[in-house]
Protein backbone atom coordinates (compact mmCIF):
# COMPACT_ATOMS: atom_id res chain seq x y z
CA UNK A 1 0.00 0.00 0.00
CA UNK A 2 1.19 3.69 -0.86
CA UNK A 3 2.08 5.22 2.26
CA UNK A 4 1.94 9.00 3.09
CA UNK A 5 6.00 8.97 3.89
CA UNK A 6 6.56 7.50 0.46
CA UNK A 7 4.38 10.11 -1.11
CA UNK A 8 5.57 12.90 1.39
CA UNK A 9 8.93 13.56 -0.74
CA UNK A 10 7.00 14.19 -3.68
CA UNK A 11 4.49 16.32 -2.33
CA UNK A 12 7.29 18.51 -0.82
CA UNK A 13 9.16 18.53 -4.45
CA UNK A 14 5.39 19.26 -5.93
CA UNK A 15 5.62 22.74 -3.98
CA UNK A 16 9.06 23.15 -4.76
CA UNK A 17 9.20 23.09 -7.77
CA UNK A 18 5.73 25.18 -8.65
CA UNK A 19 7.55 27.99 -6.25
CA UNK A 20 10.66 27.79 -8.03
CA UNK A 21 9.27 28.25 -11.75
CA UNK A 22 6.46 30.54 -10.61
CA UNK A 23 9.69 32.74 -8.79
CA UNK A 24 11.12 32.58 -12.48
CA UNK A 25 8.17 34.08 -14.19
CA UNK A 26 7.69 36.59 -11.57
CA UNK A 27 11.55 37.58 -11.54
CA UNK A 28 10.93 38.16 -15.38
CA UNK A 29 7.42 40.52 -14.88
CA UNK A 30 9.68 42.39 -12.15
CA UNK A 31 13.20 42.83 -14.88
CA UNK A 32 10.96 43.37 -17.96
CA UNK A 33 9.21 46.87 -19.32
CA UNK A 34 5.47 46.40 -18.79
CA UNK A 35 3.71 48.78 -21.33
CA UNK A 36 0.51 47.33 -22.27
CA UNK A 37 -1.38 49.26 -25.74
CA UNK A 38 -4.78 48.31 -27.54
CA UNK A 39 -2.59 46.97 -30.12
CA UNK A 40 -0.13 45.02 -28.35
CA UNK A 41 -2.61 42.96 -26.30
CA UNK A 42 -4.84 42.52 -29.05
CA UNK A 43 -4.91 38.85 -29.82
CA UNK A 44 -2.67 37.61 -33.09
CA UNK A 45 -4.05 36.76 -36.52
CA UNK A 46 -1.81 37.35 -38.59
CA UNK A 47 -1.66 41.25 -38.46
CA UNK A 48 -5.37 41.16 -39.33
CA UNK A 49 -8.42 42.20 -36.69
CA UNK A 50 -9.40 39.58 -34.54
CA UNK A 51 -12.60 38.49 -36.61
CA UNK A 52 -15.29 37.27 -33.79
CA UNK A 53 -14.43 35.04 -30.37
CA UNK A 54 -12.16 32.94 -30.30
CA UNK A 55 -13.42 29.56 -28.24
CA UNK A 56 -15.89 28.51 -30.86
CA UNK A 57 -16.62 25.15 -31.38
CA UNK A 58 -14.67 22.57 -32.36
CA UNK A 59 -14.83 19.21 -34.86
CA UNK A 60 -16.68 16.19 -33.38
CA UNK A 61 -13.23 14.28 -34.28
CA UNK A 62 -11.43 15.40 -31.29
CA UNK A 63 -14.15 14.54 -29.31
CA UNK A 64 -14.21 10.71 -30.70
CA UNK A 65 -10.53 10.56 -30.14
CA UNK A 66 -11.04 11.31 -26.21
CA UNK A 67 -13.66 8.78 -26.49
CA UNK A 68 -11.26 6.33 -27.78
CA UNK A 69 -8.60 7.48 -25.63
CA UNK A 70 -10.81 6.89 -22.39
CA UNK A 71 -12.00 3.47 -23.48
CA UNK A 72 -8.44 1.93 -23.70
CA UNK A 73 -7.17 3.92 -21.13
CA UNK A 74 -9.59 2.20 -18.49
CA UNK A 75 -8.51 -1.11 -20.06
CA UNK A 76 -4.60 -0.47 -19.64
CA UNK A 77 -5.37 0.35 -15.34
CA UNK A 78 -7.23 -3.23 -15.00
CA UNK A 79 -3.78 -4.60 -17.11
CA UNK A 80 -1.21 -2.79 -14.95
CA UNK A 81 -2.08 -5.08 -11.81
CA UNK A 82 -2.21 -7.99 -13.85
CA UNK A 83 1.12 -7.48 -15.39
CA UNK A 84 2.71 -6.89 -12.04
CA UNK A 85 1.52 -10.09 -10.73
CA UNK A 86 1.79 -12.07 -14.09
CA UNK A 87 4.64 -14.57 -13.02
CA UNK A 88 2.45 -15.90 -10.10
CA UNK A 89 -0.08 -16.40 -11.57
CA UNK A 90 -0.90 -19.75 -14.05
CA UNK A 91 -2.39 -19.97 -17.27
CA UNK A 92 -5.61 -18.87 -16.05
CA UNK A 93 -4.91 -15.04 -15.68
CA UNK A 94 -3.49 -15.01 -19.38
CA UNK A 95 -6.30 -16.51 -21.08
CA UNK A 96 -8.88 -14.15 -18.91
CA UNK A 97 -6.23 -11.28 -19.90
CA UNK A 98 -6.56 -12.46 -23.60
CA UNK A 99 -10.42 -12.96 -23.30
CA UNK A 100 -10.86 -9.53 -22.07
CA UNK A 101 -8.51 -8.28 -24.78
CA UNK A 102 -10.52 -9.94 -27.46
CA UNK A 103 -13.65 -8.25 -25.98
CA UNK A 104 -11.85 -4.71 -26.38
CA UNK A 105 -10.70 -5.36 -29.87
CA UNK A 106 -14.41 -6.63 -30.94
CA UNK A 107 -15.35 -2.70 -29.86
CA UNK A 108 -12.13 -1.55 -32.01
CA UNK A 109 -12.94 -3.24 -35.17
CA UNK A 110 -16.26 -2.09 -34.84
CA UNK A 111 -15.02 1.37 -34.25
CA UNK A 112 -12.40 1.68 -37.73
CA UNK A 113 -15.21 -0.07 -39.37
CA UNK A 114 -17.98 2.51 -38.51
CA UNK A 115 -14.54 4.75 -39.77
CA UNK A 116 -14.44 6.72 -35.90
CA UNK A 117 -10.44 5.89 -36.57
CA UNK A 118 -10.50 8.16 -40.21
CA UNK A 119 -9.21 11.70 -39.82
CA UNK A 120 -11.45 13.49 -43.06
CA UNK B 1 11.26 5.28 1.62
CA UNK B 2 14.98 5.31 0.41
CA UNK B 3 16.05 9.05 0.42
CA UNK B 4 19.85 9.23 -0.60
CA UNK B 5 20.54 6.39 1.96
CA UNK B 6 23.97 7.29 2.63
CA UNK B 7 24.32 11.56 1.62
CA UNK B 8 21.62 12.28 3.65
CA UNK B 9 21.35 10.17 6.46
CA UNK B 10 25.24 11.11 7.19
CA UNK B 11 23.92 14.45 7.00
CA UNK B 12 21.21 13.67 9.14
CA UNK B 13 23.69 12.09 11.51
CA UNK B 14 26.09 14.89 11.71
CA UNK B 15 23.17 17.59 12.28
CA UNK B 16 21.53 15.26 15.05
CA UNK B 17 25.63 14.86 16.83
CA UNK B 18 26.15 18.68 16.46
CA UNK B 19 23.22 19.00 18.53
CA UNK B 20 20.24 19.44 16.34
CA UNK B 21 16.98 17.99 17.42
CA UNK B 22 16.74 14.57 15.18
CA UNK B 23 13.23 15.30 13.58
CA UNK B 24 14.34 18.45 12.11
CA UNK B 25 17.77 17.18 11.17
CA UNK B 26 15.67 14.56 9.07
CA UNK B 27 13.13 17.22 7.62
CA UNK B 28 16.06 19.13 6.91
CA UNK B 29 17.96 15.85 5.16
CA UNK B 30 14.58 15.24 2.91
CA UNK B 31 14.71 19.36 1.95
CA UNK B 32 17.94 18.82 0.99
CA UNK B 33 17.54 15.91 -1.09
CA UNK B 34 14.16 17.12 -2.95
CA UNK B 35 15.96 20.84 -3.55
CA UNK B 36 18.41 18.51 -5.42
CA UNK B 37 15.74 17.06 -7.65
CA UNK B 38 14.46 19.87 -8.54
CA UNK B 39 17.77 21.63 -8.87
CA UNK B 40 18.70 19.05 -11.25
CA UNK B 41 16.53 19.46 -14.09
CA UNK B 42 16.80 22.88 -14.47
CA UNK B 43 20.55 22.60 -14.67
CA UNK B 44 20.41 20.42 -17.28
CA UNK B 45 18.03 21.75 -19.68
CA UNK B 46 20.33 24.94 -20.02
CA UNK B 47 22.82 22.31 -21.66
CA UNK B 48 20.06 20.20 -23.20
CA UNK B 49 19.42 23.46 -25.62
CA UNK B 50 23.15 24.20 -26.35
CA UNK B 51 23.69 20.34 -27.25
CA UNK B 52 20.32 20.48 -29.05
CA UNK B 53 21.15 23.49 -30.86
CA UNK B 54 24.38 23.05 -31.50
CA UNK B 55 23.50 19.29 -33.10
CA UNK B 56 20.54 20.61 -35.09
CA UNK B 57 22.94 23.58 -36.69
CA UNK B 58 25.96 20.39 -37.49
CA UNK B 59 23.29 18.99 -39.28
CA UNK B 60 22.17 21.80 -41.05
CA UNK B 61 26.00 22.73 -42.08
CA UNK B 62 25.91 25.48 -40.03
CA UNK B 63 28.73 26.17 -37.04
CA UNK B 64 25.42 27.14 -34.25
CA UNK B 65 25.81 28.85 -30.98
CA UNK B 66 29.67 29.95 -31.04
CA UNK B 67 29.92 33.68 -29.63
CA UNK B 68 28.98 33.17 -26.22
CA UNK B 69 31.51 31.27 -23.39
CA UNK B 70 33.90 28.23 -25.03
CA UNK B 71 31.90 26.85 -27.82
CA UNK B 72 29.04 29.19 -27.11
CA UNK B 73 28.35 27.11 -24.21
CA UNK B 74 27.33 29.63 -22.16
CA UNK B 75 24.83 30.82 -25.18
CA UNK B 76 21.66 29.61 -22.97
CA UNK B 77 22.52 31.69 -20.09
CA UNK B 78 22.27 34.99 -22.48
CA UNK B 79 19.59 33.73 -23.67
CA UNK B 80 17.46 33.61 -20.13
CA UNK B 81 18.80 36.77 -19.78
CA UNK B 82 17.27 38.42 -22.17
CA UNK B 83 13.96 36.54 -22.10
CA UNK B 84 13.71 37.51 -18.39
CA UNK B 85 14.29 41.24 -19.39
CA UNK B 86 11.47 40.89 -22.58
CA UNK B 87 7.98 42.13 -22.05
CA UNK B 88 5.46 40.04 -20.60
CA UNK B 89 2.29 40.54 -22.74
CA UNK B 90 -0.92 38.91 -21.85
CA UNK B 91 -3.22 38.94 -24.86
CA UNK B 92 -6.90 41.22 -24.27
CA UNK B 93 -9.50 38.64 -22.93
CA UNK B 94 -7.52 35.82 -22.05
CA UNK B 95 -8.42 33.75 -18.74
CA UNK B 96 -5.32 35.32 -16.74
CA UNK B 97 -4.93 32.86 -13.79
CA UNK B 98 -5.18 29.63 -16.37
CA UNK B 99 -3.18 31.84 -19.00
CA UNK B 100 0.07 32.05 -16.44
CA UNK B 101 -0.50 28.92 -14.74
CA UNK B 102 -0.03 26.82 -18.19
CA UNK B 103 3.67 27.37 -18.80
CA UNK B 104 4.35 26.27 -14.98
CA UNK B 105 2.47 23.54 -15.27
CA UNK B 106 4.48 22.69 -18.29
CA UNK B 107 7.88 22.36 -16.51
CA UNK B 108 6.31 21.02 -13.04
CA UNK B 109 5.11 17.90 -14.90
CA UNK B 110 8.46 17.47 -16.38
CA UNK B 111 10.23 17.83 -13.24
CA UNK B 112 7.94 15.59 -11.18
CA UNK B 113 8.98 12.92 -13.28
CA UNK B 114 12.44 13.12 -11.74
CA UNK B 115 11.26 11.72 -8.83
CA UNK B 116 11.35 7.99 -9.44
CA UNK B 117 14.12 8.23 -11.74
CA UNK B 118 16.39 6.05 -10.18
CA UNK B 119 20.19 7.46 -10.71
CA UNK B 120 22.31 4.85 -9.26
CA UNK B 121 21.77 1.99 -6.65
CA UNK B 122 21.13 4.08 -3.70
CA UNK B 123 20.21 7.30 -5.01
CA UNK B 124 16.23 7.64 -6.51
CA UNK B 125 13.99 10.85 -4.86
CA UNK B 126 11.10 8.26 -3.76
CA UNK B 127 11.22 4.86 -4.87
CA UNK B 128 7.35 4.59 -5.45
CA UNK B 129 6.14 1.24 -5.55
CA UNK B 130 4.17 2.42 -8.35
CA UNK B 131 6.47 4.20 -9.94
CA UNK B 132 5.94 3.30 -14.02
CA UNK B 133 2.13 4.33 -13.10
CA UNK B 134 3.17 7.73 -11.70
CA UNK B 135 5.54 8.64 -14.68
CA UNK B 136 2.37 7.84 -16.82
CA UNK B 137 0.28 9.93 -14.85
CA UNK B 138 2.37 12.88 -14.39
CA UNK B 139 4.04 13.21 -17.67
CA UNK B 140 0.12 13.75 -19.13
CA UNK B 141 -0.22 16.88 -16.76
CA UNK B 142 1.89 18.08 -19.56
CA UNK B 143 -0.88 17.87 -21.86
CA UNK B 144 -3.32 19.58 -18.95
CA UNK B 145 -0.91 22.40 -19.37
CA UNK B 146 -1.23 22.61 -23.03
CA UNK B 147 -4.70 22.17 -23.26
CA UNK B 148 -4.97 25.48 -20.66
CA UNK B 149 -2.65 27.64 -23.07
CA UNK B 150 -4.79 27.66 -25.95
CA UNK B 151 -7.90 27.75 -24.41
CA UNK B 152 -7.09 30.69 -22.34
CA UNK B 153 -5.04 32.45 -25.32
CA UNK B 154 -8.32 34.06 -26.81
CA UNK B 155 -6.23 33.23 -30.03
CA UNK B 156 -7.57 31.14 -32.87
CA UNK B 157 -4.58 29.44 -33.96
CA UNK B 158 -3.52 28.97 -29.91
CA UNK B 159 -6.94 26.87 -29.67
CA UNK B 160 -6.63 25.50 -32.65
CA UNK B 161 -2.71 24.04 -32.21
CA UNK B 162 -4.20 23.07 -28.87
CA UNK B 163 -6.92 20.73 -29.49
CA UNK B 164 -4.65 19.13 -32.71
CA UNK B 165 -1.67 18.65 -29.90
CA UNK B 166 -4.41 17.42 -26.76
CA UNK B 167 -5.73 14.96 -29.62
CA UNK B 168 -2.32 13.48 -30.63
CA UNK B 169 -0.72 13.29 -27.28
CA UNK B 170 -3.36 11.17 -25.82
CA UNK B 171 -3.86 8.91 -28.80
CA UNK B 172 -0.25 8.36 -28.56
CA UNK B 173 -0.40 7.52 -24.61
CA UNK B 174 -2.07 4.11 -25.97
CA UNK B 175 0.72 2.51 -27.12
CA UNK B 176 3.11 3.89 -24.56
CA UNK B 177 1.23 2.34 -22.12
CA UNK B 178 0.60 -0.96 -23.63
CA UNK B 179 4.10 -1.12 -24.82
CA UNK B 180 5.49 0.55 -20.71
CA UNK B 181 3.37 -3.15 -19.58
CA UNK B 182 5.74 -5.33 -21.16
CA UNK B 183 8.90 -4.02 -18.79
CA UNK B 184 6.32 -3.96 -15.92
CA UNK B 185 5.76 -7.52 -16.54
CA UNK B 186 9.03 -8.94 -16.74
CA UNK B 187 9.93 -7.28 -13.64
CA UNK B 188 6.77 -7.76 -12.04
CA UNK B 189 6.99 -4.77 -10.17
CA UNK B 190 5.93 -1.16 -10.96
CA UNK B 191 8.84 0.48 -8.93
CA UNK B 192 11.38 2.14 -11.10
CA UNK B 193 14.19 0.40 -8.76
CA UNK B 194 12.78 -2.77 -9.30
CA UNK B 195 12.69 -2.68 -13.25
CA UNK B 196 16.03 -1.63 -13.32
CA UNK B 197 17.53 -4.46 -10.67
CA UNK B 198 15.24 -7.04 -12.66
CA UNK B 199 17.67 -6.36 -15.51
CA UNK B 200 20.58 -7.72 -13.71
CA UNK B 201 21.13 -10.42 -15.87
CA UNK B 202 20.05 -9.32 -19.63
CA UNK B 203 18.57 -5.81 -20.98
CA UNK B 204 14.73 -5.94 -21.57
CA UNK B 205 15.10 -4.44 -24.49
CA UNK B 206 16.23 -8.47 -25.74
CA UNK B 207 13.17 -9.56 -24.65
CA UNK B 208 10.76 -7.35 -26.22
CA UNK B 209 12.79 -5.04 -28.85
CA UNK B 210 9.41 -4.13 -30.57
CA UNK B 211 8.02 -2.81 -27.31
CA UNK B 212 10.98 -0.39 -27.22
CA UNK B 213 10.71 0.72 -30.36
CA UNK B 214 6.91 1.02 -29.74
CA UNK B 215 7.94 2.99 -26.62
CA UNK B 216 10.55 5.57 -28.40
CA UNK B 217 8.09 6.46 -31.10
CA UNK B 218 5.28 6.85 -29.02
CA UNK B 219 7.39 9.23 -26.27
CA UNK B 220 8.77 11.22 -29.56
CA UNK B 221 5.81 11.88 -30.63
CA UNK B 222 4.62 12.74 -26.73
CA UNK B 223 7.04 15.09 -27.03
CA UNK B 224 6.00 16.41 -30.24
CA UNK B 225 9.22 15.93 -32.17
CA UNK B 226 9.80 15.62 -35.66
CA UNK B 227 8.17 13.96 -37.49
CA UNK B 228 5.14 14.28 -34.69
CA UNK B 229 5.92 18.10 -34.67
CA UNK B 230 2.12 18.86 -35.83
CA UNK B 231 2.44 21.05 -32.29
CA UNK B 232 4.75 23.78 -34.20
CA UNK B 233 3.23 23.15 -37.23
CA UNK B 234 4.45 26.87 -38.19
CA UNK B 235 3.29 26.93 -41.81
CA UNK B 236 -0.21 26.69 -40.61
CA UNK B 237 -0.46 27.37 -37.19
CA UNK B 238 2.24 29.83 -36.93
CA UNK B 239 3.13 28.97 -33.32
CA UNK B 240 0.86 26.51 -31.93
CA UNK B 241 -0.92 26.52 -28.44
CA UNK B 242 1.84 28.76 -27.46
CA UNK B 243 1.34 31.92 -29.96
CA UNK B 244 0.40 34.30 -27.53
CA UNK B 245 3.19 33.56 -24.82
CA UNK B 246 6.34 35.86 -24.48
CA UNK B 247 9.26 36.41 -23.04
CA UNK B 248 9.58 33.71 -19.82
CA UNK B 249 6.75 32.16 -20.16
CA UNK B 250 7.35 31.31 -23.58
CA UNK B 251 10.77 30.35 -22.75
CA UNK B 252 9.52 28.07 -19.72
CA UNK B 253 7.61 26.22 -22.17
CA UNK B 254 10.30 25.27 -24.71
CA UNK B 255 12.29 24.29 -21.21
CA UNK B 256 9.56 22.15 -20.43
CA UNK B 257 9.84 20.48 -24.17
CA UNK B 258 13.53 20.07 -24.24
CA UNK B 259 13.69 18.79 -20.38
CA UNK B 260 10.85 16.07 -21.84
CA UNK B 261 12.64 15.03 -24.48
CA UNK B 262 15.69 14.30 -22.03
CA UNK B 263 13.55 12.83 -19.28
CA UNK B 264 11.76 10.27 -21.77
CA UNK B 265 15.52 9.45 -22.83
CA UNK B 266 16.42 8.29 -19.20
CA UNK B 267 13.01 6.87 -18.96
CA UNK B 268 13.75 4.58 -22.02
CA UNK B 269 16.91 3.81 -20.36
CA UNK B 270 15.50 2.39 -17.00
CA UNK B 271 13.02 0.72 -18.42
CA UNK B 272 14.60 -0.83 -21.88
CA UNK B 273 18.72 -0.86 -21.29
CA UNK B 274 19.35 -1.70 -17.51
CA UNK B 275 19.34 2.42 -16.41
CA UNK B 276 21.94 2.70 -13.69
CA UNK B 277 23.65 -1.06 -14.50
CA UNK B 278 26.72 -1.38 -15.22
CA UNK B 279 30.03 -2.70 -14.17
CA UNK B 280 31.17 -2.19 -11.08
CA UNK B 281 27.96 -0.06 -9.60
CA UNK B 282 26.96 -1.61 -6.62
CA UNK B 283 31.00 -1.25 -5.76
CA UNK B 284 30.62 2.61 -6.33
CA UNK B 285 27.27 3.69 -6.60
CA UNK B 286 28.06 6.90 -8.35
CA UNK B 287 29.14 4.92 -11.27
CA UNK B 288 25.22 4.54 -11.80
CA UNK B 289 24.86 8.17 -12.68
CA UNK B 290 27.38 8.06 -15.12
CA UNK B 291 25.95 4.76 -17.03
CA UNK B 292 22.63 5.90 -16.71
CA UNK B 293 23.52 9.51 -18.26
CA UNK B 294 25.26 8.10 -21.11
CA UNK B 295 22.74 5.62 -21.93
CA UNK B 296 20.41 8.18 -21.78
CA UNK B 297 22.47 10.87 -23.82
CA UNK B 298 22.67 7.86 -26.76
CA UNK B 299 18.56 7.70 -27.17
CA UNK B 300 18.69 11.17 -26.85
CA UNK B 301 20.92 12.34 -29.67
CA UNK B 302 18.59 9.41 -31.96
CA UNK B 303 15.72 11.58 -30.60
CA UNK B 304 17.54 14.57 -31.74
CA UNK B 305 18.92 12.85 -35.31
CA UNK B 306 15.57 11.93 -35.77
CA UNK B 307 14.01 15.34 -35.63
CA UNK B 308 16.21 17.09 -37.58
CA UNK B 309 16.01 14.25 -40.58
CA UNK B 310 12.49 13.54 -40.77
CA UNK B 311 10.12 15.65 -42.44
CA UNK B 312 6.77 16.64 -40.81
CA UNK B 313 3.79 13.77 -41.51
CA UNK B 314 0.17 15.48 -41.96
CA UNK B 315 -2.27 14.99 -39.19
CA UNK B 316 -4.64 12.25 -40.73
CA UNK B 317 -1.31 10.16 -41.33
CA UNK B 318 0.02 10.97 -37.39
CA UNK B 319 -3.69 9.51 -36.98
CA UNK B 320 -4.22 6.49 -38.84
CA UNK B 321 -0.21 5.66 -38.09
CA UNK B 322 -1.29 5.74 -34.67
CA UNK B 323 -4.82 3.98 -34.33
CA UNK B 324 -4.37 1.72 -37.20
CA UNK B 325 -0.90 0.74 -36.76
CA UNK B 326 0.92 1.53 -33.33
CA UNK B 327 -2.04 0.42 -31.34
CA UNK B 328 -2.92 -2.86 -32.77
CA UNK B 329 0.37 -3.73 -32.76
CA UNK B 330 1.44 -2.80 -29.03
CA UNK B 331 -1.35 -4.95 -28.01
CA UNK B 332 -0.39 -7.73 -30.73
CA UNK B 333 2.91 -7.35 -28.96
CA UNK B 334 1.76 -7.76 -25.22
CA UNK B 335 -0.25 -10.61 -25.88
CA UNK B 336 2.98 -12.25 -27.58
CA UNK B 337 5.25 -11.70 -24.79
CA UNK B 338 3.00 -12.73 -22.04
CA UNK B 339 1.94 -15.91 -23.66
CA UNK B 340 5.80 -16.62 -24.83
CA UNK B 341 6.67 -15.55 -21.34
CA UNK B 342 3.75 -18.19 -19.49
CA UNK B 343 5.30 -20.49 -22.03
CA UNK B 344 8.81 -20.27 -20.61
CA UNK B 345 7.74 -20.29 -17.41
CA UNK B 346 5.94 -23.38 -17.71
CA UNK B 347 8.79 -25.55 -19.26
CA UNK B 348 11.21 -24.48 -16.90
CA UNK B 349 13.68 -21.51 -18.71
CA UNK B 350 12.35 -18.43 -16.43
CA UNK B 351 15.44 -17.73 -14.02
CA UNK B 352 14.08 -17.84 -10.73
CA UNK B 353 15.49 -14.95 -7.50
CA UNK B 354 18.59 -17.37 -7.32
CA UNK B 355 20.12 -16.66 -10.72
CA UNK B 356 18.65 -13.01 -11.45
CA UNK B 357 21.91 -11.60 -11.81
CA UNK B 358 23.88 -14.68 -14.10
CA UNK B 359 23.66 -13.81 -18.01
CA UNK B 360 23.36 -16.97 -19.18
CA UNK B 361 20.29 -18.61 -17.35
CA UNK B 362 18.41 -16.02 -19.09
CA UNK B 363 20.12 -16.72 -22.22
CA UNK B 364 17.20 -19.29 -23.37
CA UNK B 365 14.15 -16.86 -22.24
CA UNK B 366 16.21 -14.56 -24.30
CA UNK B 367 16.16 -16.00 -27.36
CA UNK B 368 12.49 -17.63 -27.21
CA UNK B 369 11.74 -14.19 -26.51
CA UNK B 370 13.62 -12.64 -29.52
CA UNK B 371 12.31 -14.97 -32.13
CA UNK B 372 8.83 -14.13 -31.19
CA UNK B 373 9.30 -10.69 -31.52
CA UNK B 374 11.14 -10.74 -35.05
CA UNK B 375 8.28 -13.17 -35.69
CA UNK B 376 5.70 -10.89 -34.95
CA UNK B 377 7.52 -7.90 -37.03
CA UNK B 378 7.71 -9.89 -39.77
CA UNK B 379 4.35 -10.48 -40.20
CA UNK B 380 3.06 -6.97 -39.07
CA UNK B 381 5.74 -5.62 -42.19
CA UNK B 382 4.22 -8.08 -44.62
CA UNK B 383 0.64 -6.84 -43.63
CA UNK B 384 1.85 -3.82 -44.08
CA UNK B 385 3.02 -4.29 -47.82
CA UNK B 386 0.08 -5.90 -48.42
CA UNK B 387 -1.78 -3.09 -47.64
CA UNK B 388 0.41 -0.36 -49.66
CA UNK B 389 -0.15 -2.84 -52.71
CA UNK B 390 -3.34 -2.16 -52.50
CA UNK B 391 -3.53 1.05 -51.93
CA UNK B 392 -0.56 1.70 -55.26
CA UNK B 393 -3.48 -0.81 -57.20
CA UNK B 394 -6.45 0.70 -55.92
CA UNK B 395 -4.63 4.42 -56.73
CA UNK B 396 -3.29 3.53 -60.43
CA UNK B 397 -6.81 2.37 -61.08
CA UNK B 398 -8.85 5.60 -60.09
CA UNK B 399 -6.03 8.38 -61.79
CA UNK B 400 -5.32 7.26 -64.97
CA UNK B 401 -5.61 10.43 -66.12
CA UNK B 402 -2.76 11.68 -63.88
CA UNK B 403 -0.91 8.70 -65.03
CA UNK B 404 -1.02 10.26 -68.37
CA UNK B 405 0.02 13.05 -67.25
CA UNK B 406 3.06 11.60 -65.63
CA UNK B 407 4.15 10.09 -68.81
CA UNK B 408 4.47 13.28 -70.66
CA UNK B 409 7.51 14.74 -71.36
CA UNK B 410 8.31 17.38 -68.50
CA UNK B 411 10.70 19.89 -69.49
CA UNK B 412 11.88 23.35 -67.27
CA UNK B 413 11.34 26.70 -69.32
CA UNK B 414 14.39 27.84 -70.70
CA UNK B 415 15.11 31.38 -69.73
CA UNK B 416 16.41 33.17 -73.10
Amino acid sequence: MPTFDEFAPIGALLILSVVMVALITIISRLFGPYRPSLRKTAPYESGMKPIGPAVRRFPVRFYLIAVLFILFDIEVVFMLPWAVVFRQLGLFALIEMVIFIAILLVGYFYAWRKGALEWE
Amino acid sequence: MQECIDIFNTFAGCLTASGADPGLAQFLSILLGVVLVAMGPLVIVIFLIWVERKYAARVQDRLGPNRVGPFGLLQTFADALKLITKEDITPAGADKLIYNLAPIISVVSVILIWAVVPISPLHIGADLSIGALYFVAVGSIGTLAIMMAGWSSNNKYALLGAFRVVAQLVSYEVPLVFSLLVPVMFAGTMSMQGIVEAQLGMWFIVFSPLAALIFFISTQAETGRAPFDLIEAESELVAGYNIEYSGMKFGLFFAGEFLHVFTNALIFAILFTGGWLGPFVYQVPALGIIYLFAKGSIFYLLSLHLRNTLPRIRIDQLMSFNWKFLVPVSIANLILVAFLWKVIQLIGLLPGPENASDFLAHLPAAIIMLVGNLALTVVVLQMLRNVGRRAVAANAVSTPANAELDDQPYSLPVPH
